[in-house]
């Protein structure tokens, strides 16, 4: 494996003229959790597009285990899972037929996808509902399947997109162990957006992403000793001035 | 190896959608009812008003539905291809267009995909439409419902490819409506589907160039000449032709290079 999971740098993007990030740069080691710590607004969605090339990379560079998005996008993607913010799974399918359908894509054998879909389904507790169809799911177990789909084909790096948004909070605590538990299990890397600073560990590593700008990065004593503060809650309100939403 | 991913990749994209098309019923029963009641009972109504002179493929006179009958399967296809777009803005919308759009696969092949299983949809649709009309009397030579498939495959893919295009434009699934008053209507309307280019040409010399050259009705005579066995080589070229001008301009629409994913749906 590649020395560096993802690695962004020097990366700008505007909308109509107006900056969403600006210059912005950073890297994740494998078996890392990063935390993309920002308000509403601060460019977290915009970076995520950009690293699954839904957008175009115009202004800088983002490498997946070491494979340039924009020149090798396949072989980046291979190393990509991702959990998006709203739900991209289909209600009426079942959880088998969602979960075959990203295994055709990422053109695994029937064999290996059988399999596969077997051990990460029981790894979240869902492979005895895997012939319930998505609607019958609550959200929380919807997320699981989601996470579950992402690690099909064994990514390097596991994106999640504010994952447990509109949650309860016994299903929200349960998602963020089972992926800080992902990535002390294996070599997985993730990079794990939110605004909800009750979701990072103390082993994590924090970018704090403010109005399109890299306001700190590194492990978390280091953010601490860097802002000056005794708590992230403290350290991200001086980052971001009081601009969370 | 990479064939092989490919080939299961389009099987699990056409699997997905035909799944999908199994389990939403009133999908099936809508895109029925919409050409049968325009079978039975426009085409009904003004059989006794249009005489219909004997033209190539027939050679007989024909009744009014038996003319139309090619005209609904293009309405089936057109209609089916507007509505695979409009399920890629709802995808888009809700989420799911960007499963598709992260696999590691290149975007034009992944749209090619939907696309074909698309038509599949559509070609189902058509041969259960077909079978009601044989058993209404309008039936074709059996041969004819043969050589029809591959009409229908070209057909349907021109159809889907400018349903593609069009949901690369539209940024929202409220402006649906207008495709409908814009591109659906207008195409039926103004086309070989319901009356024969030369009754176009007896009230407007304008409203029959364009039936003419709207690609719409180029479709609509390859499948009605198909389906009297008979290959019409103009309609052909002129039907593959916009087929691969539609799935350019839709690939160009999809290319994150090129700007126009750019514009939709960007978020923070």
């Amino acid at each position: 494996m590649n020395s560096i999971a993802l690695s962004v740098e020097d990366l700008s993007f505007s909308y109509s003229g107006k900056k969403a990030l600006d210059k912005v740069g950073f890297s994740i080691h494998p078996g890392e959790c990063t935390i993309l710590l920002g308000p509403n607004g601060a460019g977290k969605s915009t970076l995520f597009a950009l690293i699954t090339r839904l957008y175009d990379t115009r202004s800088g560079r983002i490498e997946l285990s070491g494979f340039d998005v924009k020149k090798q996008t396949r072989k980046a993607l291979a190393m990509l899972g991702v959990v998006f913010q709203q739900t991209t799974l289909d209600m009426d399918l079942t959880v088998m037929q969602n979960l075959r359908y990203h295994t055709a894509l990422h053109g695994m054998r029937r064999k290996v996808a059988k399999q596969r879909i077997q051990e990460e389904l029981e790894r979240f507790d869902m492979y005895e509902r895997r012939f319930e169809k998505i609607r019958q799911l609550n959200g929380g177990h919807r997320r699981r399947v989601e996470i579950a789909r992402a690690l099909l084909h064994k990514p390097s790096l596991l994106l999640l997109d504010e994952p447990t948004v509109g949650l309860d909070v016994p299903s929200r605590k349960a998602i963020v162990e089972h992926v800080h538990q992902l990535v002390k299990d294996g070599q997985l890397s993730v990079l794990w957006a939110t605004h909800l600073i009750d979701e990072i560990y103390p082993d994590d590593h924090l970018v704090v992403l403010h109005q399109g700008q890299v306001k700190a990065n590194g492990a978390i004593p280091k953010v601490l000793q860097q802002t000056g503060k005794e708590s992230i809650d403290e350290a991200f309100f001086a980052l971001t001035q009081g601009g969370r939403a | 190896m990479r064939i092989l991913h490919y080939w299961r990749a389009m099987w699990g994209i056409i699997g997905r959608e035909l799944l999908r098309f199994v389990k939403q019923r009133e999908r099936f029963i809508s895109a029925l009812v919409r050409p049968l009641l325009w079978l039975f009972v426009f085409a009904a109504g003004f059989r006794a008003a249009l005489g219909i002179a004997i033209a190539p493929p027939y050679e007989t006179y024909i009744l009014y539905e038996v003319y139309i009958t090619p005209g609904l399967i293009g309405m089936i296809q057109l209609f089916n291809g507007m509505q695979s777009s409009l399920s890629m803005v709802y995808d888009r919308e809700m989420g799911s267009m960007r499963i598709l759009m992260v696999a590691p696969l290149p975007r034009w092949f992944l749209l090619f995909c939907k696309l074909i299983a698309g038509t599949a949809v559509s070609v189902l649709q058509v041969y259960v439409f077909l079978g009601v009309a044989w058993l209404y009397e309008i039936e074709a030579p059996l041969e004819g419902y043969l050589w029809v498939l591959p009409a229908l495959l070209l057909s349907g893919m021109m159809l889907g490819a400018l349903g593609l295009l069009l949901s690369s434009f539209i940024k929202q699934l409220e402006n649906f409506a207008g495709v409908m008053n814009f591109v659906i209507f207008p195409m039926f309307f103004m086309s070989t589907a319901l009356y024969p280019l030369w009754k176009i040409k007896e009230s407007s010399e304008l409203l029959h160039d364009i039936a003419q050259y709207n690609p719409f009705s180029q479709a609509v005579e390859l499948i009605r000449f198909a389906l009297y066995n008979q290959f019409n080589q103009e309609a052909f070229i002129y039907t593959l032709s916009a087929f691969v001008i539609f799935m350019t301009a839709a690939i160009l629409g999809y290319n994150p290079s090129k700007g126009m994913m750019t514009r939709k749906g960007g978020g923070a």
